[in-house]
């Protein structure tokens, strides 16, 4: 039986509570930019999120079967837009992650997240879920690890992380035994104490970067300055916060970048402990809601596709709010949802939209 | 729609790995809710103060400092406002590269600049440091002009210190200066900061603490680039206090003019009360270059001149007193019952221990009330071989010689009283009874100071009555200050040394007859006709005799003392002149015959001046009789009472309202001394009609 397609079968209860997250995005934005020559970027941000709303209407429309058929293409595409903008791209912080085009600035190491998330669902939907060898196991490694090479060598560091976790759920539940996975476990801890003490993977910022967070003191007005400015913002606010436009680290920027990477940490300042919390859990429902998406959905591949968003959002989140409250190191991934920015806005939408389509598809037969 | 991946369908992932997916995601939340309640609930209050140290900054407001007055209210030390530029270290931009640019708009040494900035490294950043005080208008302007490309320039406006010119009063008043590093490290200044003004010497060091008032701060708002987003409030700056020092600007005046371009001090004092009436140490130098940095060149030719213009003679010069310590002499041969029967046969000197020791006359035959106006060296000699250096030196330190008076000035000289236990100290070496010989015309090893002197003779003229000298009236401090400062400048202080009248009566007519005209009378040259002026003079030699010889360019003329007191008993005033190389004592007591003069004409003119004999405070009752003004012939009378204060400040505004004349026309509210005006008299009295003349008041 054959149903029409419709946007009833759309998740309206999932984009209300992503609207209400963007609307907090956009509220906090305009409070972190008050008094700063970034005044309109809550409008720019406004834009942003009705774009990402269209293209996720849009992608809802087109079958993911289809997605995932042309994944392997955009996969190609993507690798070659990685090595190009090693080469050509524009340059800024002291890394070349962007295209610069028309005043817009694209970076393109954000979408291949998307299209990572499709190429890996493909790779184990196609492997049926069975018990994986360590053949398929290590072309697995290889799918993810070529792209991840690529962006650490812009550098960056903190998206090079993300792809982290669509292999590591892609392996989870694409059928990884327990015994492969302590052996990939160590051969990891391995490699990376192998890396960080060689001195040659990490540039020496990103080394006092990823270890600074432990203690901001040591270096309160170098490295350290970023995790402390942020602690010292996020306990500012107290149980109720100082109010919209009145956390004094927000407004003075003291605040490093409160409009991108510690959005969270102003909001924090000016909404206190309960804003903090209603946010965390809009979060949590939101994954929620697509982890059931993903129980529903129609096929392996379409579980697959949402799982993998699920993981790169969850990700992002706990590293994100991580970072802010002095759990993490400061590695630059912005909070999904919250933090000023197209490229991330777009990504997030694009795979709600993906997300989305899975669900509308899964009584279809 | 049919698609190629059918053939998964029936494939699925296992719901027990997405419950676990679900459970993880659920607990890393929980972990993130953990931290945030960590930082939000349990660290607020840290947090908070964290924040505000962040966003407030304190931008000093800096305490006028207290004002110096002479006794009768007379300014001497005053402030003038002025323009001091700080910088303010902000994060983020490099003040470093700035320095050039800023060194030269102000005019400052790069060098001198950039170790001045080193010195502030330790400081908390929010500190400014005060690079450039008494700006000009061109600095000024240099400043507001480059107000965005040097953020981190700030102005404050401040009172700076002006001083007398010419140095007058310096020693006495002192001078302030930028706190030190050493000073810093003293427990005394623990609650300066780098940059502060502090006194560095006489009164504004002693006084310091109140004179200095308490700075101010504004607390402004500031982001983090450090510019000025907001403002809290004030804590508005407690201005120093005003302090009246005890001197008397007419004494000082002619003390300063008396002394003149010679080397010496000059110390006059009210011996009932200590209060230093005048003070002069010259070579002086002018306080008003330290208010303002000091250049180092300047500053070094200050330290390394010869003629030490830095020094305070009048309490730091430790000489020879020559024939001023005669005084002591007598007082210690009276009091030991020696001296009243005691005669001398003076033939120009005497032979002590197979020495000659020469007197400047044949006096002939001397006894103590002849020795002291004259001087004769040959009684004293002798005088000292009876008593011993020990009861010398007993009586010295009972009238405060080789001790420090405790005058409230800083690093006062105790000078030198030998004794043979001195001697055993110092040189290890017994005393000679030779050498006592010497001591008794104050030559040798005994020296003083000027404040000493003055401090002795109105101890001695007042029956045994001794005073703290000082400059200021501890009447104006508070409690705990006066009790700190007396511990502070420890000294022989207050103290009374129980005289016999009668010795006490025949030095003090000695030394008024040494002031009148007769033959060998050493202080003639201070006689002042009609004043009872008494006193001693003194004239020591610099060096021995033997070294005299050897030393060639310095100027070795023996220095002139002198000091006298008015009148002979029971003083009001005592003057001590050193006049350093001033050949005689007789030169000196000219010297002082001018101060004693300013004294006296002051007294003179006080008892004419119904205002200022009553003080600033108290209110006067006057009388008065005064002709009809309307010319019918007849007189008028009236009673009033003067309120001075009310009255002077009237004569200067010169409004015409009396309002410090308020009529007292009710006889029976007279008090006494004053007769009551016939009723008769005072019904006529019409108030309105007494409009009082500038004149009148004076």
């Amino acid at each position: 039986m054959r149903r029409m397609l419709s946007f009833r079968d759309f998740d309206w209860t999932l984009l209300a509570m992503v609207l209400v997250l963007c609307t907090i995005s956009v509220m906090e934005v305009y409070s972190a930019t008050l008094h700063t020559r970034f005044t309109s970027f809550h409008t720019k941000q406004v834009f942003w999120i009705a774009g990402g709303l269209v293209a996720m209407f849009i992608l809802a429309k087109v079958d993911y079967h289809k997605l995932v058929d042309w994944s392997p293409w955009a996969y190609g595409v993507c690798l070659v837009a990685l090595a190009a903008v090693k080469v050509v791209g524009h340059k800024a912080l002291g890394a070349r992650r962007w295209f610069a085009f028309h005043g817009f600035q694209f970076q393109p190491s954000e979408w291949v997240k998307l299209v990572l998330v499709l190429v890996v669902a493909r790779y184990f939907a196609n492997l049926g879920g069975r018990n994986l060898t360590w053949k398929e196991i290590f072309k697995a490694l290889a799918l993810v690890g070529v792209p991840m090479v690529l962006v650490l060598v812009e550098p960056d560091l903190g998206t090079t992380l993300i792809y982290m976790p669509v292999l590591i759920a892609g392996l989870f539940l694409g059928g990884i035994s327990l015994r492969q996975a302590l052996i990939l476990i160590t051969c990891a801890i391995v490699l990376i104490g192998g890396a960080w003490s060689s001195g040659k993977v990490l540039k020496p910022y990103q080394k006092a970067r990823l270890t600074s967070f432990v203690n901001p003191d040591n270096d309160p007005k170098g490295s350290g300055y970023q995790v402390r400015q942020s602690l010292i913002a996020v306990g500012d606010g107290g149980v109720w916060g100082k109010g919209a436009e009145k956390g004094s680290q927000t407004q003075g920027y003291f605040l490093p970048i409160p409009y991108t990477d510690f959005i969270f940490a102003a909001f924090s300042e000016e909404h206190g402990f309960v804003g903090a919390i209603l946010v965390l859990l809009l979060y949590f429902f939101i994954l929620m809601r697509l982890i059931q998406n993903a129980q529903t959905a129609a096929d392996l591949s379409g579980s697959l596709i949402i799982m993998g968003i699920v993981a790169v959002l969850t990700f992002q989140i706990v590293v994100n709010v991580g970072m802010v409250i002095g759990f993490m190191p400061v590695t630059g991934i912005p909070l999904p949802l919250m933090s000023y920015g197209g490229s991330s806005v777009l990504f997030t939408f694009l795979a709600l939209g993906v997300a989305m389509n899975v669900r509308m598809r899964r009584f279809v037969n | 729609m049919v698609s190629e991946h059918r053939d998964n369908r029936g494939e699925k992932i296992p719901n027990i790995k997405l419950v676990a997916v679900q459970w993880g995601i659920l607990l890393l939340m929980l972990a993130l809710v953990a931290g945030l309640w960590r930082l939000q609930v349990l660290g607020a209050q840290n947090f908070r103060s964290l924040a505000e140290q962040n966003r407030i900054r304190k931008v000093p407001v800096l305490a006028p400092r207290g004002k110096l007055f002479d006794r009768d209210n007379r300014l001497i030390v005053d402030n003038y406002p002025s323009i001091s530029c700080f910088l303010v270290r902000e994060q983020g931009h490099n003040v470093e590269a700035d320095l050039p640019l800023i060194a030269k708009g102000l005019n400052l040494d790069l060098e001198q600049l950039r170790a001045t900035i080193r010195r502030y490294r330790a400081e908390p950043g929010y500190q400014p440091i005060p690079i450039k005080q008494d700006m000009t208008a061109d600095e000024s302007a240099f400043v507001a002009a480059h107000r965005n490309e040097l953020p981190e320039l700030e102005t404050i406006d401040e009172e700076r210190r002006l001083y007398p010119r010419d140095g007058y009063a310096a020693h006495l008043i002192g001078y302030v200066g930028e706190v030190s590093e050493d000073d810093l490290n003293n427990p005394r200044y623990a609650t300066y900061e780098p940059g502060d003004v502090v006194g560095k010497a006489g009164v504004e060091e002693t006084y310091d603490a109140l004179l200095r008032g308490q700075d101010g701060a504004r607390d402004v708002i500031v982001d983090s680039h450090g510019r000025e987003v907001g403002y809290l409030g004030t804590q508005h700056a407690i201005p120093g206090k005003d302090l009246n020092l005890t001197i008397d600007n007419d004494i000082q005046k002619a003390a300063e003019l008396a002394l003149g371009p010679r080397e010496g001090a000059v110390v006059a004092m009210d011996p009932r009360s200590g209060e230093i009436l005048a003070m002069v140490s010259h070579p002086s130098y002018d306080p008003n270059d330290f208010a303002v940095r000091i250049n180092r060149a300047a500053w070094s030719k200050l330290v390394t001149d010869p003629m030490h213009p830095l020094m305070n003679r009048a309490i730091q010069a430790q000489l020879a007193p020559g024939s001023t310590f005669k005084i002591l002499m007598s007082l210690a041969g009276l009091q030991e019952g020696i001296a009243q029967d005691f005669k001398v046969v003076c033939n120009g000197g005497a032979t002590f221990y197979g020495q000659f020791h020469a007197c400047d006359h044949h006096h002939g035959l001397v006894d103590i009330e002849h020795a002291i106006p004259w001087s004769c060296d040959t009684y004293f000699y002798t005088l000292a071989d009876r008593l011993g250096i020990d009861t010398i030196a007993k009586y010295a330190h009972e009238v405060g010689l080789g001790e420090r008076t405790g005058v409230d000035l800083p690093n006062e000289a105790a000078g030198v009283v030998p004794s043979t236990e001195w001697k055993l100290r110092n040189y290890h070496e017994k005393w000679y009874a030779g050498e006592t010989i010497s001591v008794g015309i104050g030559q040798g090893p005994v020296t003083v100071t000027p404040i000493q002197l003055a401090r002795m003779i109105s101890g001695i003229a007042s029956d045994g009555h001794f005073v703290r000298p000082h400059v200021v009236d501890p009447a104006q401090l508070p409690p705990e200050f006066r009790s700190a400062l007396y511990d502070s400048f420890p000294g022989s202080g207050v103290a009374t040394v129980p005289l016999d009248p009668a010795n006490w009566m025949i030095i003090t007519e000695g030394m008024a007859q040494a002031t009148s005209p007769g033959e060998f009378n050493t202080a003639f040259a201070s006689h002042l006709d009609g004043i009872d002026f008494a006193g001693k003079t003194g004239t020591a030699q610099v060096a021995s005799h033997a070294a005299l010889k050897l030393m060639k360019g310095v100027d070795t003329k023996p220095n002139g003392w002198f000091v006298g007191v008015i009148p002979r008993r029971n003083p009001e005033f005592v003057v001590c002149v050193l006049f350093q190389h001033g050949d005689w004592g007789s030169n000196a007591a000219r010297l002082a015959t001018y101060v004693a003069a300013a004294y006296v004409d002051k007294q003179r003119r006080l008892e004419h001046n119904i205002l200022e004999q009553a003080g600033q405070t108290k209110p006067v009752e006057v009388g008065a009789l005064w002709s009809n003004p309307d010319g019918k012939g007849g007189f008028q009378g009236g009673h009033f009472v003067v309120d001075p204060a009310a009255g002077l400040q009237m004569a200067k505004s010169g409004k015409n309202t009396p309002q410090g004349l308020k009529p007292q026309s009710d006889s029976a509210k007279l008090t006494h001394g004053l007769k009551p005006v016939p009723s008769a008299l005072a019904d006529e009295v019409q108030p309105a009609m007494i409009v009082p003349r500038r004149e009148d008041l004076h």
